[in-house]
């Protein structure tokens, strides 16, 4: 691991200001940014022992816990997850959990508990892909590390890799599960950053891959998620996260559905479906949703939401499973929706 | 150290090597530090200077002064001189170095030592009585024959203990997902899964 300085901030201001604003370069890749904020450390100092990220600066934010980004509130307009809460502490929640088990059962599928208590929500969406040939520096080939140096992916060992929202430059799959519950529900992101706050739709925090998969997020230099708000949404109690892997805990995604349903005398209102291990970063399938809005659930409609979510789908050689297996996991995801006792 | 007072011969490999680690300590470090300014925060505006950390580890002070770069596995291991809580993949996939923060488990292979100033740290070394009596999770797990090799034992341990505080060891589906994070190549996870069973009463009562 190279040398960095370090640093603590107690409050937003003094975080967002230890960054210089000018670091902006086209060609810098996310992940090589020169000023990284830790929280848990789960992703970032696994990576900077690999050395695929260096940063020489690094600045601990934990002591925002004592802001209002270390806080969970619920009221009528809906539910504030501060971004240095716990993935743990948000799992366990009782409001989480009654009026939003997408989101608490997201959290509590993914990782272990260990890192589940380390790692912030802030840090969790912003997570980076675990492809391979990503997080091993002895191939020379990744476009999200190095712009323009390739893809050793493309047609390597590519059975864990992305089938949506892939692009010539890069197929790595988005490792999060969160993120696929927040993305579903509609959530926003509240940002503070050098240049002052913002607030953005979630759909809108990570970049579609295209031809600068190194450029991750829409985040500027400097800027830190300080909370995630998520609407209020009476019927997203009928909402789960379905999580299919290699092994029953402690594993990604091969295929997940986060999906929430109302449903009014068997016939769906509204219907919000976004798909993970199968994509290149938080996905909502709103074609499989305008499939399902004013149908009754039955094998023809969950078929051709499950076609429709996967239509675009772009598999390399190993990886053309995912596309049944998306679709199953679809499937069973909106029937165990659809049938669950509120 | 307390494991001497349940070996016979009142002598350990633990104790040999706490003895010996710690005095090479006290030799290296002046060395290290020398002709360098040393924060007293554990920050550093200086990428390559050392930090002077104060730990608190089950229940005592540790001064130590650290490479920057040092994580809380590192500090206890090699600075420390407790050598308990185990190095397995160093990358949070293994959880053989977990140790508790604040009473909750975390990996202490991703964490700075910079990180847990001013917090409660205790590794396996801190879990016996000053008497020695074993803590009934330690029993449990002798007991139960859970473990052959036992470098993931330290590890297990500390998540277990975690795990019946949490609340999440109420059956045994429960503590297989919510132990999954600490990986035991000599499979002995059915006897795991019993020690903890064996343990949770225990430490209600207690």
């Amino acid at each position: 691991m190279r040398p960095f300085a370090f640093s603590r901030a107690d409050t937003v201001q003094s975080a967002v200001g230890a960054v210089p604003g000018s670091q902006t370069s086209p060609d810098l890749a996310t992940v090589h940014a020169p000023h990284q904020y830790v929280a848990g450390g789960t992703t970032l100092i696994d990576l900077m022992k690999l050395d695929v990220m260096r940063p020489q600066n690094v600045t601990d934010i934990n002591a925002l816990e004592g802001t209002s980004s270390g806080e969970i509130e619920f009221g009528s307009r809906g539910l504030h997850l501060g971004a240095l809460v716990r993935m743990s502490a948000a799992a366990d929640h009782a409001d989480v959990r009654r009026n939003y088990p997408v989101l608490a059962q997201s959290l509590e599928l993914a990782a272990s508990a260990q890192i589940r208590n380390m790692a912030s929500l802030g840090g969790n969406v912003l997570q980076r892909t675990r492809c391979s040939y990503f997080r091993d520096t002895s191939y020379s080939a990744c476009n999200k590390r190095d712009p323009g140096s390739g893809c050793a992916a493309m047609d390597g060992f590519n059975r864990m890799h992305a089938i949506l929202g892939v692009s010539d430059s890069c197929i790595a799959s988005y490792a999060g599960d969160f993120g696929q519950a927040l993305i579903a529900l509609d959530a926003e992101v509240e940002l503070a950053g050098p240049n002052g706050s913002r607030r953005i739709p979630f759909a809108d925090l990570h970049r579609p891959l295209g031809d600068a998969p190194h450029i991750e997020s829409t985040l500027e230099p400097g800027e830190l998620i300080l909370a995630f708000m998520v609407p209020s949404m009476p019927w997203a109690k009928r909402s789960l996260f379905l999580k299919i892997r290699d092994r029953q805990s402690y594993e990604f995604a091969l295929a997940s559905a986060a999906v929430a349903l109302d449903i009014d005398d068997g016939r769906i209102r509204h219907a919000r479906i976004a798909l993970g291990g199968v994509s290149a970063t938080p996905w909502r399938a709103r074609e499989a949703e305008q499939k399902l809005t004013g149908r009754k659930l039955g094998d023809a409609v969950l078929s051709d939401a499950a076609d429709a979510a996967f239509a675009n789908a772009k598999p390399r050689e190993h990886n053309a499973f995912k596309i049944q297996l998306g679709k199953l996991t679809l499937v069973r995801a909106l029937n165990q929706a659809a049938t669950m006792e509120l | 150290m307390t494991s001497s007072a349940n070996n016979a011969l009142g002598f350990s490999r633990r104790n040999f090597l706490t003895t010996t680690v710690a005095s090479t300590i006290s030799v290296t470090l002046p060395d290290r530090a020398r002709g360098e300014t040393t924060p007293a925060t554990g920050t550093s505006a200086d990428p390559g200077a050392p930090l002077n950390l104060k730990l608190r580890i089950n229940g005592r002070e540790h001064r130590l002064t650290l490479d920057g770069r040092t994580t809380l596995l590192d500090a206890l291991r090699e600075h420390a001189g407790l050598t308990g809580t185990k190095k397995g993949c160093d990358h949070g996939q293994c959880g053989a170095c977990t140790v508790l923060v604040d009473n909750r488990r975390v990996l202490s292979c991703l964490t700075f030592a910079t990180m847990v100033e001013e917090r409660d740290i205790t590794t396996i070394e801190g879990l016996a009585r000053p008497d020695g009596t074993l803590h009934p999770m330690q029993q449990a797990f002798i007991d139960n024959d859970a473990f052959q090799c036992g470098y993931c034992t330290p590890g297990q341990i500390m998540s277990a203990v975690a795990c019946v505080k949490e609340g999440h060891a109420e059956s045994d589906g429960q503590i297989r997902e919510y132990m999954s994070g600490n990986l035991c190549r000599c499979a002995a996870y059915p006897n795991i899964v019993d020690a903890i069973k064996q343990a949770r009463p225990q430490m209600k009562e207690a």
